[in-house]
């Protein structure tokens, strides 16, 4: 369609957390800009945490945000203690594995039925979804729900976590507590997922590919969420520590349009390049999943990414009623008076010396970074934090960069909604970019 | 009787409070049932302009932000501060304490010049407030006896006494008298979610405000029985109070 003029502007995009736009500009037939511009409020949670003693660090970057409060808080507590030399004992690294599940199924449950389902049945929200499909607004609400029950008991509540500490919990759970959850949880499995599985299978997802580097963490034990090394498909892995071999980041200033940084590689992190590289890791039942759903590694259709929840989804139910499972047979103990937590407020800290740290783990929606600097006085000296949503922007303009000259011909009101769409399944957490940096990719 | 028409809205915060409403459950079926939400960004694409009811979530810390609360006060009938950022500008007022050119250094390098950012305040010093819910986040209870309240014209309840009352009555031990004692601010605190903190073995770290009259003196004292310098004092009581009055 030469000689055409189609000119988008979605202010404030829907359905996602926080405040973006899409911007695409076509003169005469030629993509002349594209982008996702970020206009979030600055937060400067960077700066927030300098001066602070090292254990409050925690309680301070749980707020960058509501929904990956657990992974904040996960990246926070193991980069302190990355720096102190500290390893938490299997009681509490066991407990923080069960929150990271917990925390997926109530992010992805979240994002895939309340946000993102509306549109594949062109409602403009879940409410109406309501009067239409009430038994899968009734799922997503129980998976909800049991989330939110396994971090109440666990953590004290989902958003904020609260007795999550350095080097353990404030608080103790009990063996009866834990029987309560896992039976629940086996309850979702059994009677919600088949039907959620059947609900999305039935879904037609728009058509679209875009090979690219699939970026997230990888463990030998376990489909990474809580720990491992930086896998990237494309150029191998990377130890924590080393993140900035892979990872360098550039503001990008989104009044001008200009690249002057070099090229940029962009990949992606979140849920479908979890299940591209560790798909062999996936529990029975998810894998089954996967196949209703006609999901198969390697994927590149990002609007897959949803799915790819979904089978997450039911790998941390599975995954975590058997870390529940592992827990009670070796019996739960209280390990505070020989191991004491170290609260953000405690009376007395142990005297640190000057050290960093790095901290990694698997938010919902990728691969998170906490990086810490601390001083002789166990103040932070220097923090850094790198989001998921904040490494995935240069791939979502790379995608609507292939996308739009494909789909030109339709409709505007269809390209809007097929770019909303895009920008949507990435999740994007755009309260979380903390700052509002593009990652490039180091060669 | 008609529904009344309400709409959420969001400044600078981590949404965490509206999501708190998002995960109300079954009480959120209920909810939508007994309100008509025509304005809800984070789980809605409609966009309605009618609303009576604003709950208003986030700090004010853009100059832009300005604007858009007025704007959102000259429609709305009645407003309310959702949560610790916007009802005491929250964790966001940690870096008003700090020099600002060197904040936003820190973050954005040599662009920083190019990121609007102004000192971060609560909603209340940009528009008048008629009821506010507090909490980092609020508390599901809480959010709904108030919402209940507001719909059907009552003043809502907010407790005026402080969080040690709620936690004595669920029989905690208290974190300063543990083996490992922890700094908790539950004394000045204003309840109403149930000592949430404390209840789990954590500090109270004061994100609901302080209550009306705060017994400061005897609170310090209590702070240095436990031999608590003047700076660790000075960061807790800036971790969500730095802006509140009486405070120093």
């Amino acid at each position: 369609m030469s000689g055409s003029d189609v000119n988008i502007n979605i202010h404030h995009v829907t359905r996602v957390e926080g405040h973006g736009n899409i911007v695409v500009d076509v003169k005469n037939g030629e993509l002349k800009e594209i982008k996702l511009e970020i206009v979030e409020s600055p937060r400067f949670f960077e700066a927030m945490v300098v001066g602070r003693r090292f254990s409050e660090a925690v309680h301070i970057t749980s707020r960058i945000c509501g929904i990956c409060a657990v992974s904040h808080t996960n990246a926070s507590i193991k980069s302190v203690e990355d720096a102190l030399g500290i390893k938490p004992t299997w009681q509490t690294e066991t407990l923080r594995r069960i929150l990271a599940a917990a925390e997926v199924i109530d992010s992805h449950a979240l994002h895939a039925f309340f946000l993102a389902a509306p549109d594949f049945v062109r409602l403009p929200s879940v409410i109406p979804l309501i009067g239409k499909s009430p038994e899968i607004v009734k799922i997503a609400v129980n998976m909800k729900k049991l989330s939110h029950d396994i971090c109440d008991v666990i953590a004290g509540r989902h958003t904020h976590p609260i007795s999550m500490a350095v080097d353990g919990f404030t608080n103790l759970v009990s063996e009866e507590q834990m029987h309560d959850l896992q039976a629940k949880i086996k309850q979702t499995l059994e009677n919600d997922v088949p039907k959620a599985v059947e609900f999305f299978s039935k879904l037609k997802i728009p058509w679209f590919e875009r090979r690219t580097d699939y970026v997230c963490l990888t463990h030998p034990g376990e489909y990474a969420f809580y720990d491992g090394t930086i896998k990237s498909s494309e150029t191998g892995e990377y130890r924590h520590r080393d993140y900035k071999l892979k990872i360098a980041e550039r503001v990008v200033d989104h009044s001008t349009a200009k690249h002057t940084y070099g090229p940029v590689k962009p990949y992606m992190v979140g849920a479908l390049s979890r299940f591209n590289n560790n798909y062999d890791q996936l529990t029975p039942q998810a894998k089954e999943a996967a196949g209703e759903l006609k999901l198969t590694p390697q994927n590149h259709n990002p609007y897959y990414i949803t799915l790819a929840q979904l089978v997450e989804i039911v790998h941390c139910l599975e995954w975590s009623a058997g870390l529940i499972e592992e827990l009670l047979s070796r019996g739960i103990k209280d390990e505070r008076e020989e191991r004491p937590p170290i609260s953000g407020w405690s009376v007395n800290l142990p005297d640190v010396k000057k050290s960093w740290g790095v901290g990694v783990t698997e938010a919902p929606r990728g691969l998170l970074i906490h990086e810490y600097r601390i001083d002789d006085n166990g103040l932070i000296d220097s923090a850094n934090c790198i989001t998921p949503t904040a490494q995935n922007l240069a791939n979502i303009e790379s995608d609507m960069r292939k996308l739009v000259p494909e789909i030109i011909r339709e409709p505007k009101d269809e390209i809007e909604l097929l770019l909303e769409m895009l920008v949507r399944a990435y999740d994007p957490c755009i309260s979380c970019s903390a700052h509002i940096l593009k990652v490039n990719f180091v060669e | 009787m008609e529904k009344p028409k309400v709409a959420f809205f969001e400044f600078t915060c981590c949404e965490g409070c509206q999501l708190t409403v998002l995960s109300l459950g079954d009480k959120l079926l209920d909810l939508f049932e007994s309100v008509d939400v025509v304005n809800f960004r984070e789980a809605s694409s409609y966009r309605g302009q009618d609303y009576e009811i604003a709950f208003i979530e986030g700090s004010i810390s853009t100059s832009k932000d300005i604007d858009r609360i007025r704007e959102i006060r000259k429609k709305a009938k009645i407003c309310v501060a959702l949560g610790s950022c916007a009802h005491i500008a929250g964790v966001n007022a940690i870096k008003n304490f700090h020099n600002q050119l060197e904040v936003k250094k820190r973050v954005y390098g040599e662009k920083a010049w190019a990121f609007d950012s102004i000192l971060a305040q609560p909603i209340d010093a940009v528009i008048k407030v008629d009821y506010v819910i507090p909490g980092c986040p609020i508390d599901k209870k809480e959010f709904l006896c108030v919402a209940a309240s507001i719909s059907n014209g009552v003043r809502p309840f907010i407790p005026e006494y402080s969080v040690c009352v709620e936690c004595k009555m669920k029989g905690n031990v208290c974190v300063y008298h543990k083996p490992n004692p922890i700094v908790c601010m539950g004394p000045i605190t204003r309840a109403g979610c149930g000592a949430a903190c404390p209840s789990v073995g954590n500090a109270c770290e004061g994100c609901r405000g302080l209550v009306s009259d705060p017994n400061l003196e005897a609170y310090e004292g209590v702070l240095e029985e436990h031999g608590i310098s003047a700076d660790d004092k000075m960061r807790f009581y800036r971790m969500y109070n730095g802006l509140v009055g009486g405070v120093k």
